[in-house]
C-alpha cells in the first residue's frame, strides 16, 4: 500500500505543528514528509487541497453490541462506521452478552476487529468493573488487563456501592488503568425517562433531575482522592457536573471527562417532538448545561470527546417514548457535530479539537500518542473542516439508524483513515 | 371553519379560537341531550375504534356513548398496556386496526406522547384520551364548557387544581386549556406531589391549602392515588386528608362561594369531602353529562372536517 497525500494540511497538537505539505507512505509507514514529495508509479496519489491530515481518532466510548446483540451492531459494522466517521480507534464497553469481564471474551472482540474490514479500526476493549456488571464482585482485572483491556467500567449501569468503588479504584490503580463511571444515582432516576425541568413538567414526563449525576461524581471523586487513584467520568451532561472536575483538577487530582457530541448539541427542548432518539442517558439537558459543557471544552475541564455510540435497531426504538431503550448512535455525525458547534463556533480551535478526539483520549487510557513522522506506522484520520452536508441515516455504516440528527445540516466530514497498513478513502 | 389540526393530541399550543370552536360547537350537542331522541346521524358511516390500553370506565362510556350519538360505528379495544408490550407493539396494533379502514382511534395509554406518536404512523384522526401523566385534553375542554355554563366566560377566573399534580393529565390540559382561555390557574398540593418547575408554565404553587381557598373562585379536586405512597411521596392518607382535604370547614372560612369540581372518580372524604361533592357548588355531576357533549363535538369536527 503506497500513497502519496499531496498538498494536505497536516496538524499535529502534540508537536504544534500545522504546515501543507506531502505525505508519502509506503507499506503502511510514513516514508518522507515535505513538499514535492514524488510518487513512482506503483502510488495511488490524493490531492488533499484543504483538507486535514491528523493523528488518528480514538472514540472511547462505543457500543459495538458483539458478542450477544449482532441485530444491532457487530464489530463488523460498528467499525466500518468508525471509519466512516474519522476514527482509527474505538473502546468497546463491556455491556454485552457475555460481558467483558472474561480474558476469553476479550480474545474474541480482538480477534474479530482484525479480522473485518482489514483491521483498519483498533479495538480497544473496555471491560466491566464487576462480574456480570452486577456491581457485586470485581472482575478478573490483571487477566483482563493481560488479555488487552484499557480500562474498566460498568456502563449502561453505575457502580452504586461506595465501597465496590473503592475497592475498584484500588485495584485498577495496580495496573495503570482508569475506572470509568457511568454517573447516575438510581434512586434519583427511577422510572425517569428525561431531564428533569421546564420541558418535563410540560410534557408530563417521568424526570432524571442532574443531582443525580452530580451526587455521585461528588461521591466518587472524594474516594479517588481517598485511595489516589485515576478516575474518569463517562458521557457528562450537568454543569454541576463540571463544576466538580474542575474543582478536582484544580486540586490535581486524576480526574477527566468526556462529553458526548449530542450533550454540546441539543437540549432538552428537542423531546418535544416524541422522538425516541431524543432519549438517552444521560438525558439531553438545558441550555444552561449545553453552555457549561462548550465552556468546560474551551477551557479544558473536559477532555475529551466520545460518543457514546449506542445502536438500537429500528424496532425497538418505533415503540412509546417510555418503552424506547437509552441511546443513539454517534460514530458518523460526531466529526461534523463538533466542528459545527464548537470550531465553526470559535470555542475551539482545529488542533484543539484533534487534542480532543486524539490525544486525550489515549492519555487517559495510556495508550501510546500517535505520531506523524517518518519512519513512523501510519495511524491518520484525514477530514474536510469545511465541506457542507446533509445527514441521511440511511447512508449510515452502522447497522442501526436511531438518530436525532437525520436531515441536520452539518460542517466538516471525514474522507478518510489509514490505519495498520489500510487505508478506507471515502467516495 | 375547521379546527387547525386532524388530531386532537394536547391542548399544548392548541390555538384559542380552536378551544372556543370546541366549546361553542358542544352547545349545540349539549341541546341535543335534552331531545327525546338523543341520537343524530352526524358521523353515520364512519367506524371509531376506542383504543384502551389502561383500564377506565367513565372516559370510555363517556366516548362510547358521543360516538353511538353521532351514529358512528364503534369498536372496542381494551387491554392492559404490559401485556401489549409483551407481544405486539403500539405500532402494530394501530395498523392492523387501521388497514380495516377505520376513520378515526382514540387512544387511552399509560405513555406520556403516545398518541402523538400513534399519529405518526396512522392516517385516521386521533383523539388522546389520556397519555400517562402528559395531556387530558377532552376533561379539560369538558372541565372548560361547565366553568363557562356557569360563569359565562373563563376569562379572569381563578381556579385553583388541588392535588396530585405531579402525575395528573387532567392538571396539565387544564393548565394549557384554561391559560389559553384567560384564567388564572394556581396547583396546590404538598411540595412532593407537584413538578419542581411547575411554575415555568405561568401557574402559581401553594403548598398551604387556605392560601389556595382563599384567592379561588374554583376548586379542580383531583383524585388522590393510593398508590403513590411507596415513592415516600406523602406520609398517609390520614395526613393528607388532614393538611390537603378539601372540607366544608376549609371553605366556609374562605367567605365566598366556591364552586367544587372534581375529573372523577371520587375518593369521597380523602381529598374531598362527601358534603361538599354533593353539594349546592359542586358541578361534578354537570361534567360528567357534559363532558358526552364535549365529546360529540370534537368527534363531529374531526370527523366531518378533516
Amino acid at each position: 500500500m503506497n500513497i502519496l497525500l499531496k498538498n494536505s494540511r497536516l496538524i499535529e497538537p502534540v508537536s504544534g505543528r500545522d504546515t501543507v505539505t506531502d505525505i508519502l507512505i509506503v507499506d503502511g509507514i510514513i516514508e518522507k514528509i515535505g513538499v514535492s514529495v514524488v510518487a513512482n508509479k506503483n502510488t495511488e496519489l490524493y490531492d488533499l487541497k484543504g483538507k486535514i491530515v491528523a493523528p488518528g481518532f480514538l472514540d472511547m466510548h462505543v457500543h459495538l453490541r458483539e458478542p450477544g446483540f449482532e441485530y444491532k451492531e457487530t464489530i463488523e459494522t460498528g467499525t466500518l462506521a468508525a471509519a466512516a466517521g474519522g476514527f482509527t480507534a474505538v473502546c468497546c464497553m463491556p455491556n454485552t452478552n457475555p460481558t467483558i469481564d472474561d480474558a476469553s471474551v476479550v480474545q474474541y472482540i480482538k480477534d474479530r476487529s482484525r479480522k473485518v474490514n482489514k483491521g483498519i479500526v483498533d479495538v480497544y476493549p473496555v471491560a466491566a468493573v464487576t462480574k456480570g456488571r452486577e456491581g457485586k464482585e470485581l472482575s478478573p482485572m490483571f487477566e483482563l488487563v493481560e488479555a488487552g483491556v484499557v480500562g474498566f467500567t460498568d456502563d449502561g449501569s453505575p457502580i452504586e456501592n461506595p465501597e465496590i468503588m473503592r475497592r475498584a479504584l484500588e485495584y485498577a490503580s495496580m495496573l495503570n488503568k482508569p475506572i470509568i463511571q457511568h454517573a447516575e444515582e438510581l434512586t434519583l432516576t427511577r422510572g425517569g425517562v428525561m431531564n428533569e425541568g421546564r420541558v418535563s413538567t410540560s410534557l408530563g414526563m417521568q424526570p432524571m433531575p442532574s443531582i443525580a449525576e452530580e451526587i455521585v461524581i461528588e461521591r466518587d471523586i472524594r474516594i479517588a482522592k481517598y485511595v489516589d487513584a485515576q478516575y474518569h467520568v463517562a458521557h457528562i451532561s450537568t454543569a454541576g457536573s463540571i463544576e466538580l472536575i474542575r474543582e478536582a483538577k484544580k486540586k490535581g487530582l486524576p480526574v477527566t471527562c468526556e462529553v458526548t457530541p449530542h450533550h454540546f448539541s441539543l437540549t432538552d427542548e428537542a423531546v418535544r417532538s416524541f422522538d425516541s432518539n431524543t432519549k438517552m442517558n444521560p438525558p439531553l439537558r438545558t441550555r444552561d448545561d449545553v453552555e457549561a459543557i462548550k465552556e468546560g471544552l474551551r477551557n479544558g475541564i473536559i477532555d475529551a470527546i466520545a460518543t457514546d455510540h449506542a445502536p438500537h435497531s429500528y424496532d425497538d426504538k418505533q415503540v412509546e417514548y417510555m418503552f424506547a431503550p437509552f441511546g443513539i448512535v454517534g460514530l458518523e455525525t460526531a466529526l461534523g457535530l463538533a466542528i459545527k458547534e464548537l470550531v465553526d463556533t470559535k470555542i475551539l480551535t482545529i488542533a484543539e479539537l484533534i487534542e480532543k478526539f486524539s490525544h486525550n483520549p489515549r492519555k487517559i487510557l495510556h495508550l501510546p500518542q500517535i505520531k506523524i513522522a517518518e519512519g513512523e506506522i501510519a495511524n491518520l484520520t484525514l477530514f474536510d473542516p469545511s465541506i457542507e452536508w446533509v445527514v441521511d441515516i440511511r447512508k449510515f455504516k452502522s447497522k442501526s439508524k436511531n438518530s436525532p440528527f437525520d436531515g441536520y445540516k452539518l460542517r466538516g466530514k471525514a474522507v478518510g483513515i489509514i490505519n495498520n497498513r489500510s487505508f478506507l478513502f471515502s467516495s | 371553519m375547521p379546527l387547525t389540526s386532524k388530531h386532537l393530541l394536547g391542548l399544548d399550543g392548541m390555538p384559542k379560537e380552536d378551544i372556543q370552536l370546541i366549546l361553542e360547537t358542544a352547545t349545540s350537542f349539549r341541546e341535543v341531550l335534552e331531545r327525546p331522541i338523543k341520537k343524530v346521524p352526524t358521523l353515520q358511516g364512519k367506524t371509531i375504534v376506542n383504543l384502551f390500553f389502561e383500564s377506565s370506565t367513565r372516559t370510555r362510556i363517556s366516548f362510547e356513548l358521543a360516538e353511538r350519538r353521532l351514529s358512528a360505528d364503534v369498536i372496542n379495544f381494551s387491554a392492559d398496556a404490559s401485556s401489549v408490550r409483551k407481544g405486539e407493539t403500539l405500532k402494530d396494533t394501530a395498523r392492523n386496526i387501521e388497514v380495516m379502514k377505520v376513520d378515526m382511534v382514540v387512544i387511552r395509554h399509560a405513555a406520556p406522547g403516545s398518541a402523538h406518536f400513534l399519529s405518526n404512523v396512522v392516517q385516521a384522526n386521533v383523539i388522546n384520551a389520556g397519555d400517562g401523566s402528559h395531556e387530558h385534553p377532552t376533561q379539560a375542554l369538558l372541565d372548560m364548557y361547565t366553568i363557562r355554563e356557569k360563569y359565562g366566560t373563563l376569562e379572569g377566573l381563578q381556579i385553583c387544581i388541588v392535588g396530585d399534580i405531579s402525575h395528573s393529565r387532567v392538571a396539565l390540559s387544564n393548565i394549557y386549556g384554561l391559560r389559553t382561555m384567560g384564567a388564572k390557574v394556581s396547583v396546590c398540593g404538598p411540595k412532593t406531589l407537584i413538578p419542581k418547575n411547575i411554575e415555568d408554565l405561568g401557574v402559581e404553587a401553594f403548598y398551604n391549602v387556605d392560601d389556595a381557598i382563599r384567592q379561588a373562585d374554583i376548586l379542580n379536586v383531583l383524585r388522590i392515588q393510593l398508590e403513590r405512597q411507596d415513592r415516600a411521596l406523602f406520609p398517609s392518607l390520614r395526613e393528607y386528608r388532614q393538611y390537603f382535604g378539601i372540607t366544608r370547614e376549609r371553605i366556609t372560612k374562605a367567605k365566598k362561594e366556591i364552586t367544587i369540581m372534581h375529573p372523577g372518580p371520587i375518593n369521597r372524604d380523602v381529598e374531598l369531602s362527601a358534603d361538599l361533592a354533593d353539594g349546592e357548588h359542586s358541578l361534578i355531576l354537570q361534567q360528567v353529562l357534559n363532558g358526552v357533549a364535549v365529546r360529540m363535538a370534537i368527534l363531529y369536527l374531526l370527523g366531518t372536517q378533516h
